[in-house]
C-alpha cells in the first residue's frame, strides 16, 4: 500500500467531519431525526403530506452548503470526470441501492454507527467493501 | 422553526462535506483506491463525524421528546438480511464508479454542475424504481421505513 502524503488532509478532513457530526447532532436533538441524505430524498419519492417540509429544507440546506463554503475557504469546484453511461448507471445504482438497503453514508455510516447498530455496522461495511472493490476492477483489472 | 431549523442541519452538513474534501469525487475515489496511491482522508471525515453523533445519540437515547417537541425517532428495524446487504452492495458499486453519494451528490448541485444534476436525476429514478417494486408484496418493515438514514 502506498500513501498519497500530498493530497492527504487530516485537518481539514477531522473538522468537515466534527461539522457532519453537527449536523447530526443537531437534527436528533432539535428535530428527533436521523441526518440521513438517501432517506431524506427517498422520502419525497412520492411526497407526502405533512412528511416533506422537513426534507425540502434539509435539502436546501445541503444545496446552499457550497454557496456559502465558497464564500468563507477558497474552493475549486468538484469535477465529476466519469463519463455520461457510467454516470447514469452509478446514479441509478446509488438511488434504487441506498432505498434498498435503507440507508447511504450518512443514515448508516455516521448516525448508525455512531448509535452502534448492528445493522448500520453491516450495511457500511459492505458499502465500503463494495466500493473498495468496484474502484480495485476499475482502476487496475480493467484500465 | 418548522423548516429553518432543518435547513440549518443541512447547510451544516453540506459545509461539512465541502470542508471535508466529501464533496470532490477524485477525493473520494482516491480514498477507495486502496492499491493505488491511497489518501486516508475520508477515514478522519467519518471518525470526526461519528464521534460528535456518538455523544449526540447518548444524550437523544436518554430524552423523551426533541427541543422541538417532537419524539425523537430512532430507527427500530435489527434485521441484517438480504436486503440490506444486497442494497448496500448496489450503493457501494454506484459509489465507486462515479465517486458520490447521495449528500455530496445532492450538495455537488449547489455548484450548478449539469452533471450532478443528471446524477441526482438518476438517484431519484432509482429511488421511484425501488418504491414501484416495494409496492409489490413485501415485508411492511421495508416498504415503511426510510428511517435508518
Amino acid at each position: 500500500m502506498t500513501i498519497d502524503w500530498t493530497h492527504f488532509t487530516p485537518g481539514s478532513a477531522l473538522a468537515g467531519g466534527l461539522l457532519i457530526g453537527l449536523a447530526a447532532a443537531w437534527l436528533i436533538l432539535v428535530e428527533g431525526r436521523i441526518l440521513g441524505a438517501s432517506g431524506a430524498l427517498g422520502g419525497l419519492v412520492p411526497p407526502r403530506a405533512g412528511d416533506w417540509e422537513w426534507r425540502v429544507a434539509l435539502l436546501a440546506g445541503l444545496i446552499a452548503a457550497p454557496l456559502l463554503a465558497r464564500a468563507l475557504v477558497h474552493m475549486a469546484p468538484p469535477v465529476i470526470e466519469a463519463d455520461t453511461a457510467t454516470l447514469i448507471a452509478g446514479g441509478l445504482m446509488v438511488g434504487f441501492g441506498t432505498r434498498l438497503g435503507a440507508g447511504c453514508t450518512s443514515g448508516h455510516g455516521v448516525c448508525g454507527v455512531a448509535r452502534l447498530s448492528p445493522r448500520s455496522l453491516a450495511a457500511t461495511a459492505t458499502f465500503m467493501v463494495a466500493g473498495f472493490l468496484t474502484v480495485f476492477v476499475v482502476r487496475h483489472l480493467l484500465a | 422553526m418548522k423548516r429553518v431549523s432543518p435547513f440549518l442541519a443541512g447547510l451544516l452538513f453540506g459545509i461539512g462535506l465541502c470542508i471535508s474534501g466529501m464533496i470532490y469525487p477524485s477525493k473520494v475515489l482516491a480514498f477507495l483506491d486502496l492499491a493505488g496511491a491511497w489518501d486516508p482522508s475520508l477515514a478522519f471525515v467519518m471518525g470526526g463525524a461519528v464521534a460528535v453523533a456518538f455523544v449526540a445519540f447518548r444524550v437523544a437515547a436518554r430524552r423523551g421528546a426533541s427541543l422541538a417537541g417532537r419524539p425523537i425517532e430512532l430507527p427500530t428495524a435489527k434485521a441484517i438480511d438480504a436486503r440490506l446487504i444486497g442494497g448496500s452492495a448496489i450503493f457501494g458499486v454506484g459509489w465507486g464508479l462515479v465517486g458520490l453519494c447521495p449528500g455530496p451528490a445532492i450538495a455537488n448541485l449547489g455548484f450548478l454542475d449539469r452533471r450532478a444534476a443528471l446524477f441526482v436525476l438518476c438517484m431519484i429514478i432509482g429511488m421511484g424504481l425501488y418504491r414501484a417494486l416495494a409496492a409489490l408484496p413485501a415485508p411492511a418493515a421495508y416498504a415503511e421505513a426510510p428511517l435508518d438514514g
